[in-house]
């Protein structure tokens, strides 16, 4: 009998910051694009509305992150906006149910990425959550991750019995990117509000444990496409990714060597694990390129 | 066993009581918040408050259409719910695009699409203060009368006499059927604060009842420059009588000819 290849697994050794302005760039690339993408969406709405931006003679971006038109043609909107319209029990117009159903196509194609690369209260909650890094801040309570559900639930009940939209009435996230793009509607109040919640209250506590919106787009990331693509024959479990992931629940080693991916729909794609990680173990790749490990750890050949 | 249920049925019960508590503050937050404000004024189209509240999305894409800058998303302090499109007549009105720009550009038919004519919108109802329009203190003023945009259907202007040795009054008056709560009256008011104002009709319209019943209206209009909803030329001999004048004779001497 021939031997069996013997899987070992490398001792771990923790990511080194790196010193060059290149490697360091390299290692914030996930970052500058989600900046980039979010102030670029913003600026987007920004542009058309107050510098009349256009393309091909069509307004380039219309409306705000509720609803929008794209170059006059064609239409997105909030899905979860959409629905609690829906259950408050009005009838609404095609253009807006075209536009939920497309980012919902989107959405279940990238995953939750509104809530990392999109939304602009993430700018918000990252903030907190490095000044959080950088004092040792004890949470004033704890929370179940699953309490957005509730939330999000009880924004769908009230939809239904108060005959208006439960969340987009009182939404920190709608009221901050009116007040962005508009200048209207306590924006500022909400993302002070959230940021002190996320800073001395609660580590991650309103994306990682409130908002009803991420829970929504986390229940559709549970069928996302786009992945973090797991290696568990590189993998020496270090637990860099555990620490910078602001849903660390998502990388369950074991999980994620059984599929070749993190599974769970909370992952909001924000690529904070990939360019830490030492071993170059995480990367992202479509589901259907993932390389599940078949029961036992891969075995992997000794040079 | 027996003290594991019970633990359960405890955790489970305050569970539904921070359910419960949060679900009545935030109800109590959406009443306060999306209940219908009858102070707004609405783009053209817009459904009745209450499911115009519901149904908008709050995107401004009106706001954006609208060639003349009239709307506006509320901010907290305003007199209408938070994000959702309003104007104030006194700073643009509304000029009565007949395309509806702003209502083509809602993408949730909160700006019901069902409306095609823009002299059919109902924005408000234009209400005047006799106290302070020049017309009603013997001025002829009748700016209002000359912007108005369905011109002497929504307002008119009517002689009004007062006693012997003084000469009458010429003064505006609003008809409900026909004014669409433009405001181009109100942004054209000369005086310090305008005379003329559109509200929501909710706020100032009354209504008689069906109880009453005005016999002598009947056959004859409710004014005399009412102008009746058109009929259709009836066949036969009573065609051939003239139509009955819409105003009597020698009483709007002024106006004659100018009036459409």
């Amino acid at each position: 009998m021939s031997a069996m290849p013997v899987f070992t697994r490398k001792a771990a050794r923790l990511y080194t910051p790196p010193t060059t302005l290149g490697g360091k760039l390299r290692d914030a690339r996930y970052l500058i694009l989600r900046r980039v993408t979010q102030i670029g969406v913003l600026l987007l709405f920004f542009g058309t509305l107050h510098w009349s931006w256009q393309l091909a003679g069509a307004p380039l971006l219309r409306g705000n992150l509720s609803a929008s038109e794209l170059l006059g043609i064609v239409p997105m909107a909030d899905p979860f906006a959409v629905l609690q319209q829906l259950v408050s029990g009005h009838a609404l117009h095609t253009t807006v149910l075209l536009g939920a159903a497309l980012l919902l196509v989107f959405y279940a194609v990238a995953g939750r990425v509104f809530c990392s690369w999109v939304c602009p209260m993430n700018m918000v909650t990252d903030l907190a959550g490095w000044l959080r890094s950088k004092f040792d801040v004890n949470n004033l309570f704890r929370l179940h991750r699953s309490t957005r559900y509730w939330v999000m639930g009880m924004a769908l009940v009230l939809s239904a019995l108060m005959g208006v939209a439960a969340f987009e009435w009182v939404s920190p996230i709608s009221m901050l990117h009116r007040e962005i793009i508009y200048g209207v509607g306590m924006g500022l109040s909400a993302a002070l509000g959230i940021f002190i919640f996320d800073l001395l209250i609660l580590k991650h506590g309103w994306c990682g444990h409130l908002c009803p919106l991420g829970a929504f787009y986390g229940l559709l990331g549970k069928m996302a496409v786009l992945r973090v693509r797991f290696d568990d024959t590189t993998c020496t479990h270090c637990g860099e990714c555990v620490r910078v992931c602001p849903e660390p629940q998502v990388l369950n080693f074991r999980k994620a060597a059984e599929s070749g991916m993190v599974t769970a729909g909370a992952c909001t794609n924000c690529a904070r694990c990939i360019p830490i990680c030492p071993e170059d173990s995480l990367d992202f790749a479509w589901r259907w390129n993932a390389r599940p490990s078949q029961g036992a750890p891969q075995p992997r050949t000794q040079p | 066993m027996q003290a594991r249920r019970r633990e359960f049925l405890i955790k489970a019960a305050q569970g539904a009581a921070v359910a419960a508590c949060g679900g009545l503050i935030w109800a109590q937050l959406l009443r306060r918040e999306a209940v219908a404000s009858v102070l707004a004024l609405r783009p053209p189209g817009a459904l009745d408050e209450r499911d115009f509240a519901a149904t908008c999305i709050k995107c401004g894409q009106c706001v954006q259409a609208c060639p003349y800058h009239t709307l506006h998303l509320a901010r907290a302090e305003d007199d209408a719910p938070i994000g959702t499109p309003y104007f104030v007549p006194r700073d643009i009105p509304c000029y009565m695009c007949s395309d509806i720009p702003c209502q083509v550009a809602c993408p949730t038919g909160a700006l019901a699409p069902e409306l095609k004519d823009i002299a059919k919108a109902r924005m408000g109802l234009a209400v005047i203060d006799a106290e302070s329009c020049l017309s009603w203190q013997g001025l002829r003023c009748e700016v209002c009368y000359r912007v108005c945009p369905v011109k002497g259907q929504a307002i008119s202007i009517r002689n009004h006499p007062r006693q012997t040795s003084k000469h009458a009054l010429f003064v505006p008056f609003v008809h409900s059927q026909a004014c669409t709560g433009c405001g181009m009256c109100e942004d054209a008011c000369p005086t310090e604060k305008a005379a003329i104002r559109v509200l929501n009709p909710a706020l100032v319209q009354g209504r008689i009842g069906s109880h009453y019943r005005l016999g002598w209206l009947s056959d004859t209009p409710i004014t005399q420059d009412f102008t009746p909803p058109e009929v259709p030329p009836a066949t036969g001999p009573a065609a051939a009588e003239p139509p009955a004048p819409k105003t009597a004779p020698g009483m709007d001497v002024l106006n004659q000819g100018i009036d459409p």
